[in-house]
């Protein structure tokens, strides 16, 4: 089972108890909830990775938990069952990122399932995932996901989120955050990113001959395998869709 | 070995394994992670790299020596292996997986297992430089001196 605890620097984080033998954090009573702090909810089943994610969050001040699924994560929400919970209410959470390829539920479904649920509509939810495929990052924004950050995720990417967070306006009631009348997606409150920053050069693509076989997502992998619900072209398309060179993010509506 | 040979020692080994593809500059990011609140994070991540990639690794063989191979199982593993090895900057075992990757989309066995070989060879290649490269720094730190930051210049 997993619970929290204090890691040196301050930050909180949920991690099963074998790990947090394994990474030498002692068990410690979770600091007060401060409504001043951005707190993150992070998504990945990848235990080095959910690691790593953790680790760039705190670095850039910001509170988090740590799940290793989406069902988790949607327990950690309330978001799990039909009833409403009180409790949840007074769940503070600024901003999700989640991996996009998982076992059981894809980040993309769970995307879906916080865009659906009144509580968290409006918090932020940024995909992660290693392969640069255009239909999934178009598949993305289009369910309205914030962002789309190639991995392996780096220190810049995860400052850049930041920054655009604490753009944002707090209510003293926590996870609401009031959006101007006229706006209809939380984009307008960011500032424009540089188009360059979402995918950062790294050495996967700077291997030309590998490139092309990264691009193209194996049909066999079962946590890819969520082309079922999609209306839009599956994966394996031809290269003349897909471009490994092309860097750009997509543009999602309110941002241009 | 006095503190300023050995610092210098662990920058020319540790520049040794970016110029020979071992690592990437993810692990660069990686000791940007580090400071004093947390003076060990690099090693903790990669020995947590080297407990799932050995488990992984294991399954792998496993699965390969079925009757009748997998691919549905295959394949996860090393997407997962693929993704922790990226995370960490292990470039070549990085490599090898995606390799491996085409191999299980065409579920070519022979190809598989020869990929599995190689995966194994970075991988134990990586382990053992980066222990190394671990004990340097152990050692630096017992003599009382600091880690020199990795200098980007080269």
């Amino acid at each position: 089972y997993y619970y929290s605890s204090m890691a040196k620097d301050g930050g909180v984080s949920c991690l099963r108890s074998s790990e947090m033998l394994n990474v030498g954090i002692g068990g410690m009573e979770p600091p007060p909830l401060d409504l001043d702090e951005v707190h993150v909810l992070a998504v990945d089943d990848s235990l080095v990775d959910r690691i790593v994610i953790e680790r760039l969050l705190r670095i850039t001040s910001c509170k988090v938990t740590a799940v290793d699924s989406g069902w988790r994560a949607l327990e950690f929400l309330g978001l799990d069952n039909d009833k409403a919970s009180d409790e949840f209410d007074k769940l503070k959470v600024d901003m999700i990122i989640t991996d996009y390829c998982m076992p059981g539920m894809t980040g993309y479904e769970l995307l879906k399932k916080i865009k659906e649920s009144s509580s968290f509509r409006q918090v932020p939810v940024v995909i992660m995932s290693s392969e640069n495929v255009l239909t999934r990052i178009d598949r993305c924004l289009e369910e309205g996901a914030e962002d789309f950050l190639l991995k392996p995720v780096k220190l810049a990417d995860v400052k850049r989120l930041r920054s655009c967070l604490t753009g944002d306006v707090k209510l003293s009631n926590g996870n609401k955050r009031k959006l101007p009348e006229d706006s209809v997606s939380v984009d307008t409150s960011l500032p424009p990113p540089p188009l360059s920053l979402t995918f950062s050069t790294n050495s996967s693509d700077s291997s030309p001959p590998l490139s092309p076989v990264e691009v193209f997502s194996s049909p066999l992998s079962s946590p890819e395998d969520d082309d079922d619900v999609l209306t839009s072209s599956p994966e394996g398309s031809p290269m003349s869709e897909e471009s490994p060179i092309r860097r750009q993010k997509m543009g999602s509506p309110g941002l241009d | 070995m006095e503190l300023v040979q050995m610092q210098k020692s662990l920058q020319d080994y540790t520049k040794s394994l970016f110029l020979d593809g071992v690592l990437d500059s993810q692990f660069l990011q990686l000791q940007q992670l580090q400071d004093e609140s947390n003076p060990d994070f690099v090693s903790q991540v990669v020995t947590l790299f080297f407990q799932d990639s050995d488990r992984i690794l294991n399954d792998l063989s496993l699965s390969l020596d079925q009757q009748v191979v997998d691919f549905k199982k295959v394949d996860p593993h090393v997407h997962q292996l693929k993704g922790s090895s990226s995370s960490i900057g292990a470039q070549r075992v990085k490599n090898a997986c995606v390799v491996f990757r085409s191999f299980c989309e065409q579920q070519n066995v022979e190809g598989c297992h020869r990929c599995l070989q190689q995966v194994k060879k970075e991988y134990y290649l990586v382990k053992n430089r980066l222990e190394t490269l671990f004990k340097l720094e152990q050692q630096i730190v017992a003599s009382g001196g600091m880690i020199p930051a990795m200098e980007l210049g080269f």
